[in-house]
């Protein structure tokens, strides 16, 4: 077989593969794990959003998630009951993209010149900022509903009858979710190679010397921030029509840091790298949260760690013990790997 | 004038505990240039084990002020243990990683620590005993109570005691000749290993006063009270130019007083519009709007580079 053809052939594999999965998930485990796949997806989206960010230009973002929120909350809006205003998803998709992308050049154009550290906690303390709003702009007027969130947004899916054969809304919602992710990957994919991505790779490497170069730095560095957010704000709509309910809960400075591991432990910059993150840190704690309980149980006759902290505890220490003995990720993207074993 | 005498004098509380806090953070950042993100949970965990000792001792006949003493003598020792340990386990081994690495186990510290004290201390808040004095006193027609003076006179002894240690002592030249250039001090005879891992004690036993004056003043605890506290702290050292010691307490004072004054006339500057539960945003806006004006802070002499 030619390699042309020897491509096409794998592509469709995993496409009938991505096609066939929920049915093989949700006949042997229930429809539990095709929601667990569903966020999945939707991680995937987020983490190779922050992948613009931090993973080809560099730039140490901990206040991710406060774009997923404006995602999110700008379905909330236009498609509950809350204002009585229900827009279409197709027409709120693009407007949610391009408001968090405007967010993006707003958290990003103050932090031009910044760099590491210090550019991580401006960009943690934006992500408080939106979340402190978001808590409390229910008075004098209510926009956000406060603390309370937002319940009864529009489902994205209602379950259909196909010949009798009643297709759960959870499984919509899958392929929906995956054509998007696909649609984020092949952008991705095509931004890694292009003019632009290879300008964040230089100003991920030499500030200086990228500037020397010819690269309108200011630019670039924005068009990251804007570009990142907005694939966040795709996401926080989705999430929105998928749960039917948000709150500021959800957007606290534990899930940006989630979206950076699965960024870091896959291998940044690497895309089959970040979604394998993605999807080994949304399905382990979700694993674990089943079988830490009743493991206890069958082993000491009585939980001593409730598996909720336990997942957490478990986190922080392999956020350590990856970064000591594995800092370019479970998937490094081979120009990352080369510099981080040079460099250790 | 009342209520901005009585601000002042919750700004000047409050700042003198981020004052204690921030010099953590600049001390750590002079010497390895790195921000040590656990920093805030020190504080937490300092507070917690302070209130696990007042417990325990409560129903002794010592005196109230002689159980907070020895309350702030365990949770020192505690957290001096902890944050060698955290110097050891994840900034050691990282001295020579790209700068993403060691921010990154920071977190990873972070948040095990703030899990261990939940399966320690449960979920709920906990209220501190009052062991000082409550009284309270008449200053221009706004109340001081004696828990805020001690507050500011512990948090100022113990600053000029850094202050003296750094300028004057021979371990404070080792630990400025480190920060200057680490190889030439290595040259003229200094353990950079020893200077560094003392840095972290010395923080983290002002961490451990900073938490049981924090939980005097608010009379709680709380597993999760690091978090916000440690981020202001950190803006407070940025604010007065990191690494620079003098700049920490008046960064941390500064941004007490910001804090307090905000709280006090946000709502009548917006004509009621936002709250005094937005107070938690000053200390965001102050850091962005240093960061953006002045990167190098207020006492800072050299603008860095790779900030």
């Amino acid at each position: 077989m030619q390699e042309h053809q020897k491509k096409i052939a794998g592509l469709a594999l995993i496409g009938i593969a991505l096609a066939a999965l929920p049915f093989v998930i949700g006949m042997s485990f229930g429809n539990a794990w095709i929601r667990m796949l569903d966020f999945a997806l939707l991680y995937i989206m987020l983490a190779l959003g922050l992948n613009i960010v931090v993973g080809f230009a560099g730039l140490l973002d901990l206040g991710y998630i406060a774009f997923y929120a404006v995602g999110a909350y700008i379905y909330a809006l236009l498609a509950s009951p809350h204002f009585g205003i229900h827009w279409p998803l197709w027409a709120i998709l693009p407007l949610g993209a391009v408001v968090a992308g405007l967010f993006g050049v707003l958290l990003g154009a103050p932090t031009l010149r910044l760099r590491g550290d210090y550019l991580a906690i401006v960009t943690l303390g934006f992500g408080e900022i939106i979340r402190i709003f978001l808590n409390n702009l229910n008075a004098p007027v209510n926009i956000t509903n406060g603390p309370k969130g937002i319940a009864g947004i529009d489902p994205l899916a209602k379950s259909i009858d196909i010949f009798g054969y009643q297709l759960h809304s959870l499984y919509l919602v899958y392929y929906l979710f995956v054509a998007l992710a696909i649609l984020i990957v092949i952008v991705t994919m095509r931004l890694e190679n292009s003019r632009l991505g290879r300008a964040w790779v230089a100003i991920r490497e030499d500030e200086i010397a990228a500037k020397a170069c010819g690269i309108n730095t200011r630019n670039v560095k924005l068009l990251a921030f804007a570009l990142g957010a907005s694939f966040g704000g795709v996401a926080g709509g989705l999430f929105s029509g998928f749960q039917q309910f948000v709150s500021p809960e959800s957007f606290g400075l534990f899930e940006s840091i989630m979206v950076l591991c699965m960024v870091v432990l896959g291998g940044m910059g690497n895309i089959p790298g970040v979604i394998l993150g993605a999807v080994v840190l949304t399905v382990l704690p979700e694993l674990f949260r089943h079988w830490a309980g009743p493991m206890q149980m069958a082993l000491f006759g009585q939980t001593y760690i409730d598996p909720e902290s336990m997942r957490l505890l478990l986190f922080g220490i392999a956020l350590i013990l990856v970064m000591r003995f594995r800092p370019m990720g479970l998937l490094p993207s081979a120009r990352r790997k080369a510099e981080l074993v040079e460099h250790a | 004038m009342e209520t901005f005498i009585q601000q002042l004098i919750n700004g000047l509380t409050l700042g003198s505990i981020y004052a204690l806090v921030a010099l953590g953070y600049t001390m750590v950042y002079g010497i390895l240039g790195l921000i040590n993100f656990a920093h805030g949970e020190v504080v937490m965990i300092g507070a917690l084990v302070a209130l696990a000792v007042y417990k325990a001792l409560a129903a002794t006949l010592l005196p109230p002020p002689l159980i907070l003493l020895i309350g702030f003598a365990v949770a020192a020792l505690v957290c001096t243990a902890l944050g060698w340990t955290i110097e050891r386990i994840a900034y050691r081994p990282l001295r020579n990683a790209p700068r993403l690495a060691p921010l990154i186990t920071a977190i990873g510290v972070s948040i095990v620590l703030q899990q261990l004290a939940m399966l320690f201390w449960g979920r709920s808040y906990h209220s501190v005993p009052a062991l000082l004095p409550a009284e309270s006193h008449d200053i221009l027609g706004a109340r001081i109570s004696d828990v805020q003076i001690i507050i500011m006179l512990a948090a100022a002894l113990s600053m000029t005691g850094l202050i003296v240690l750094v300028q004057r002592s021979k371990l404070g030249r080792a630990m400025r000749a480190t920060a200057e250039k680490p190889e030439v001090a290595a040259l003229m005879g200094v353990d950079a290993n020893k200077i560094i891992a003392l840095t972290f004690i010395i923080g983290s036993a002002l961490a451990a006063l900073a938490g049981v004056l924090v939980s005097a003043n608010y009379g709680i605890a709380h597993y999760q009270m690091g978090f916000l506290l440690g981020l202001k702290a950190f803006t407070a050292a940025v604010l007065g130019g990191i690494g620079n010691i003098g700049g920490a307490v008046l960064g941390g004072i500064l941004l007490g007083i910001i804090e307090a004054m905000g709280a006090g006339y946000i709502g009548d500057l917006t004509g009621g519009v936002l709250g005094s539960h937005y107070q938690d945003i000053f200390c965001f806006m102050v850091l962005i709007a240093v960061l953006v004006f002045r990167p190098s802070g207020l006492m800072g002499e050299k603008v860095s580079e790779r900030a």
